[in-house]
């Protein structure tokens, strides 16, 4: 995927909060739609339990849009911590307490450069994930797809987390500044 | 707030991976409420989770999903309740408030001997998860683990034989540690502790408490 892309899903994302704009949502249903379909399938979820989930965590993204800031996720992470929450729920039975809410969210034209940054940070993760050796990609799979138990995942992805975690921390400290 | 014992990567990911049994998810939800170093990492391993979701592949959709997927939209609420933002003064960040209903005030204790208080707080079976009350300095009895046990300061600090934890702090327990935490001199400690088995302790009487602590 191009960095322009990654850009077009959070404008679409901006244009679903803002106008509520059907076409933009279905652009991006055709492209998440099947994936978060494949993540629910590949973490136990029958074919309709997974159908079913698919749709209503699209309906959240549209619901939740008000709530997307990319100076903090792509779009393809935000829609991956919504499908996580509902696996939880749905086959785990499970609740998840959420960390407290920081004031983030959309800002004027100074922070698109933030934004922007991240977008890219997280396209090299996925092109560096996309690289690593089967088995070690395998593992972070596993971990995430929900076949390995907490006491089995190990940290070492071999991925660069570095510098996408600096970016989202030099985001953090400007949003501390400005609540101060 | 400086913050010098923070979560393991390990923890973090089986976090983002929605792994972790919702007591340790409640320890790591406060922690990092607290910990901005912590919130960075955890948004960066669930990056990961974004980058294996647009990798994931695709599954062929029911013909019918966008319409049933739209149909859903416009059958739910529009508005999400945001939870209250931090209280100036609260000792306690929002997920561990939702658990208790209030802040440290209307914490429900039960005296478990020797001047501590514990309150369990009710999470699902994976693991167990209480507040407890330590007043300054007095020990908790000595302890062993079977598993893993994750201790998150509140208020007040304590010590053990690994290093001094104070307010933000966590600290990660494995079975290899036994240890007598200490409360230090001045506030009572307020910890939230999360086991994912019962505590082993070393000496007679707290053994036979064992099965009314609940620990």
């Amino acid at each position: 995927m191009t960095s322009e892309t990654e850009q077009d899903w959070a404008a679409l994302l901006l244009r679903v909060r803002d106008d509520a704009d059907k076409g933009a949502f279905a652009l991006l249903f055709r492209h998440f739609a099947p994936r978060i379909k494949a993540f629910l399938r590949k973490s136990g979820a029958n074919e309709p339990l997974a159908e079913e989930c698919a749709q209503e965590v699209m309906a959240t993204i549209w619901h939740k849009a008000h709530m997307f800031d990319p100076k903090r996720a792509s779009v393809a992470t935000w829609v991956f911590t919504i499908a996580r929450n509902r696996r939880i729920d749905a086959l785990r039975k499970s609740r998840r307490p959420e960390p407290e809410e920081l004031p983030w969210g959309p800002e004027p034209e100074p922070d698109q450069a933030d934004a922007m940054v991240l977008q890219q940070e997280s396209r090299r993760l996925g092109e560096a994930l996309a690289q690593l050796p089967e088995k070690q990609r395998s593992l972070i799979e596993r971990a995430y797809f929900g076949d390995l138990s907490h006491s089995e995942i190990a940290a070492e992805t071999g991925l660069p987390l570095g510098t996408i975690k600096s970016r989202i921390r030099l985001a953090l400290e400007r949003l501390r500044h400005q609540m101060s | 707030m400086t913050i010098r014992h923070h979560l393991s990567d390990s923890l973090l990911m089986a976090y983002s991976a929605g792994q972790l049994p919702e007591a340790f998810s409640l320890v790591v939800a406060t922690h990092v409420s607290l910990c901005d170093d912590c919130r960075a990492r955890l948004l960066s391993f669930d990056a990961i989770g974004g980058a294996l979701i647009e990798d994931a592949g695709q599954a062929r959709m029911a013909e019918d999903s966008f319409e049933a997927t739209m149909a859903r939209i416009t059958g739910l609420p529009q508005a999400q309740p945001v939870r209250a933002p931090r209280i100036p003064g609260s000792v306690f960040p929002a997920p561990l408030r939702d658990y208790v209903g209030g802040d440290l005030s209307t914490v429900k204790w039960r005296s478990v001997g020797m001047g501590v208080r514990q309150a369990i707080l009710k999470t699902d079976q994976g693991a167990t998860a209480r507040l407890l009350h330590i007043p300054a300095g007095q020990a908790v009895p000595d302890h062993g683990h079977r598993g893993m046990e994750l201790t998150l300061v509140l208020q007040g600090a304590f010590r053990d034989t690994e290093d001094r934890f104070g307010p933000g702090d966590v600290e990660i327990a494995t079975e290899e540690l036994e240890h007598t935490p200490v409360a230090e001199q001045g506030a009572d400690c307020i910890c939230l502790a999360a086991t994912d088995a019962p505590l082993r302790f070393n000496r007679l009487i707290p053994r036979i408490a064992q099965p009314f602590l609940r620990i």
